[in-house]
């Protein structure tokens, strides 16, 4: 109920609600976006204090320039064979990506999530990392996976939900696991992994390991109260963990806003913690490679946990269950400034003589024909909805470690249930 | 054999697990150099090392879900919540994370942690020291709920408990850390030394999670009871000189439902009593489960005493507390038709 008093003479409060700039239909001018200079930022010492590097935050990391070079000092000076594997790596993501959200517009699936734009965020980081470092990924981080040789037959009879499912068609689509992988179980409620990455980080230090933990989040879910206890416990604990927020523009349909992005970076949330923290050109494979190897040395030698800030853009819908032209403008992937991972990549190697558009051609050929070869292997175990893929019984595993006598009474009855509604 | 409080038995537990099982580390608010509010963790910072024993930020979200991440590393994490009134910005990790992580990854990563919390009322600590929210949690799928009521039995059933590969919610009543409470506000409370059940090993041994314990046989009534309302339930039984059989659950999840259907088909008759609130409380899931397996064996209505539907009050505590005359009430009118 408003208050009748009589006021002052100042104006009314008003309530701000944010509002995105563009929605569909609009035209969209990012001119207004700040993107500094390739190459112009420094790179700090890994022992520098995080007071000392707060500029850090408001700049952006960047190493690929307009003709397609790697340019100034946070370029992380990569062979070839490496810069291949990476590209490589992310071209067989975004064909998979591709290929199973077609499986689920086919009715084999219930749901998928494509990483397409954000590829970098996950590939290159992970190939900053050693393979047992320890992954604590969100749902966009199946780039990982690729990056460790995960087989994708594997993942296809995960997003099939089949007899062959290792995780036995009890996670929605795309919420791997791979302990042997060290990539955590991907949580469907948000940001949950933060304070659990910590927490494993923490458990190595105690035991003087030398592996670190690695755990991403998206913008959005930033706003999450796990984020800021993740990011307390990171730098009471001194924790060697590098903590990505991959800032891709849109939490389904809320634009960054609804997570700060109007008055500050996220990686500005380092600041007030004390962690270290870099913002990153997220569409540079190299600078995303370059801050991540510089994190890692950081958290690997004492020096604590790193916020990493990914700046790219979600190029698609946030799954198969939404329709981003209800809700922003087309023309925002088209005139996205800093270009996509893939392509950026691509026209650097060829314009360091060791690719080319035919090659290019080829690739895309053969990953398509890797892709498809999996999800052919992998159907033969079963689609989503046709035939019962997993026993009865292995709805009630694992819910303890041995069975109590509730959950053998209901196993019983749904044995029961299945006789009844399926005479043998 | 030693004699100790229910404190000195847990601390005890901490203790022996810590000696045993390198992974066993303890977290917490105030539980490092101070040892905790309640003295649960005294010394063991001292003696095990701060990595081993240590405080936490003031974020229960935190503490879990750090033990979560510890629990994947390999460690075997006992984190304390300093009032189970607190655990709420834990929910999450403890419902959607620890409990759920053996079946959401098919068992390639599990949560073997044990959250120590003190509940219930009785100390006027108001609606936000006094609280016994434990039917929340046995309504997950996938955590165990364990309510120890003696020394001897807290000891054992926390060592049960970190030895258990599932995460365990282990809910220590504080009102009978020091000495049994009959419900007599009034009476002096006598020291837990005084007690047989304050005869605990100085070293290793467990009580098994799931198992009950018959604390007073009878065959007029089956009283079901756990935590501080065990010691009250069986005054007020003895007070009345009814001959009830007294079953301490010891732990609700899992629940061991063969010693209670046990008693209720040999006396017919079931009172369930507990000091959380009544609505959706666990004697709620108690009523129903005696109802659907002794229905025949039934002579008179399952009653249930319970805390009221209100949050816990201070000045009022002992108006809210389901005390000798609510439960005697009960049990008359139970029991009644064999008096007359």
């Amino acid at each position: 109920m408003a208050n009748k008093e009589p006021k002052s003479n100042l104006p009314p409060l008003t309530l701000h609600i944010p509002e995105p700039k563009f929605r569909p239909g609009d035209t969209v001018d990012y001119s207004d976006l700040e993107i500094p200079e390739a190459g112009a930022q420094a790179r700090p010492d890994i022992h520098s204090a995080p007071k000392d590097m707060q500029a850090m935050v408001y700049d952006m990391i960047r190493v690929l320039d307009d003709d397609d070079k790697a340019v100034g000092p946070w370029d992380p000076k990569l062979d070839d064979e490496t810069l291949l594997k990476m590209l490589r790596t992310m071209v067989q993501l975004r064909t998979f990506d591709d290929r199973l959200h077609r499986q689920q517009r086919q009715g084999k699936t219930s749901f998928y999530m494509k990483s397409t734009g954000e590829e970098a965020t996950s590939v290159a980081a992970a190939m900053a990392l050693h393979g047992d470092d320890m992954c604590f990924p969100s749902y966009r981080q199946q780039g990982i996976l690729f990056v460790r040789g995960y087989p994708m037959v594997e993942m296809v009879n995960q997003i099939f939900s089949n007899k062959a499912d290792k995780l036995k068609g009890r996670q929605l689509p795309i919420m791997y696991s791979s302990r042997e992988l060290n990539f955590f179980t991907v949580s469907g409620n948000l940001t949950t992994q933060y304070p659990q990455a910590v927490g494993w980080a923490m458990a190595s230090a105690s035991k003087g390991d030398s592996r670190i933990a690695a755990v991403w989040c998206g913008e959005g879910s930033t706003a999450e109260g796990d984020f800021h206890a993740a990011m307390t416990f990171a730098a009471v604990y001194n924790a060697p963990v590098i903590m990505n927020v991959v800032n891709n523009q849109w939490a389904i349909s809320s634009f960054s806003g609804f997570a700060g992005a109007e008055r500050t970076t996220f990686a500005a949330r380092g600041a007030g913690y004390g962690i270290a923290a870099l913002r990153v050109d997220g569409n540079d494979p190299l600078a995303v490679y370059a801050a991540t190897s510089w994190a890692a040395e950081r958290a690997r030698t004492n020096q604590g946990p790193t916020l990493i800030e990914h700046f790219t853009y979600r190029a698609e819908a946030h799954s198969t269950s939404d329709d981003p032209s209800a809700y922003r403008s087309a023309q925002e992937r088209e005139e996205w400034p800093l270009g996509d991972p893939i392509m950026r990549l691509n026209k650097h190697l060829i314009k360091r003589g060791v690719w080319s558009i035919e090659q290019q051609e080829q690739l895309d050929a053969d990953c398509l024909e890797a892709v498809k070869a999996a999800v052919t292997e992998a159907a033969k175990n079963g689609i989503l909805g046709h035939g019962l893929h997993q026993p009865f019984e292995t709805m009630f595993q694992d819910v303890f470690e041995e069975m109590p006598w509730h959950l053998r009474e209901q196993a019983a009855q749904a044995n029961k249930e299945r006789e009844i509604k399926w005479p043998s | 054999m030693a004699v100790m409080n229910m404190i000195e038995a847990i601390n005890s537990g901490l203790e022996t697990m810590m000696q045993r099982d390198e992974n066993v580390v303890i977290m917490g608010e105030d539980v490092g150099y101070f040892g905790g509010v309640f003295r649960a963790t005294a010394g063991l910072q001292e003696k095990f090392g701060k990595t081993r024993c240590f405080d936490t930020p003031i974020s229960e979200c935190g503490i879990i879900g750090a033990a979560v991440g510890m629990c994947a590393y390999g460690l075997r994490p006992v984190p304390e919540i300093q009032f189970a009134d607190y655990i709420y910005p834990g929910m999450d990790q403890l419902i959607s994370e620890a409990a759920r992580l053996r079946y959401r990854s098919a068992g390639e990563f599990t949560a073997p942690m044990t959250v120590r919390s003190p509940v219930g009322g009785g100390i006027f600590g108001g609606q936000t020291h006094s609280q016994s929210p434990e039917a929340m949690f046995t309504h997950v799928s996938g955590l165990k709920t364990v309510i120890p009521s003696t020394p001897y039995d807290a000891k054992g059933l926390l060592i049960a408990s970190i030895e258990d590969n599932d995460p365990v919610l282990f809910l220590e009543p504080k009102r009978i850390y020091n000495g049994p409470f009959t419900g007599y506000y009034d009476n002096p409370v006598l020291p837990w030394s005084k007690f047989a059940e304050a005869e605990v090993p100085e070293g290793h041994y467990t009580v098994p999670l799931g198992k009950a314990n018959i604390v007073r046989e009878g065959d007029a009534v089956t009283v079901l009871a756990y935590g501080t309302m065990v010691h009250v339930a069986k005054a007020v039984v003895e007070e009345h000189g009814i001959n009830a059989e007294v079953i301490d659950l010891r732990t609700l999840v899992p629940l061991d439902v063969e010693t209670i259907e046990e008693s209720v088909r040999k006396t017919g008759r079931c009172l369930i009593v507990h000091e959380a609130t009544r609505t959706s409380g666990f004697g709620a899931e108690l009523s129903a489960l005696v109802q659907e397996r002794c229905f025949y064996h039934l002579e008179a209505p399952i009653e249930r005493v319970t805390g009221f539907d209100t949050p816990y009050p201070h000045s009022l505590e002992w108006a809210y507390f389901p005390g000798p005359v609510r439960i005697g009430e009960a049990l008359e009118k139970i029991v009644g038709d064999l008096k007359s």
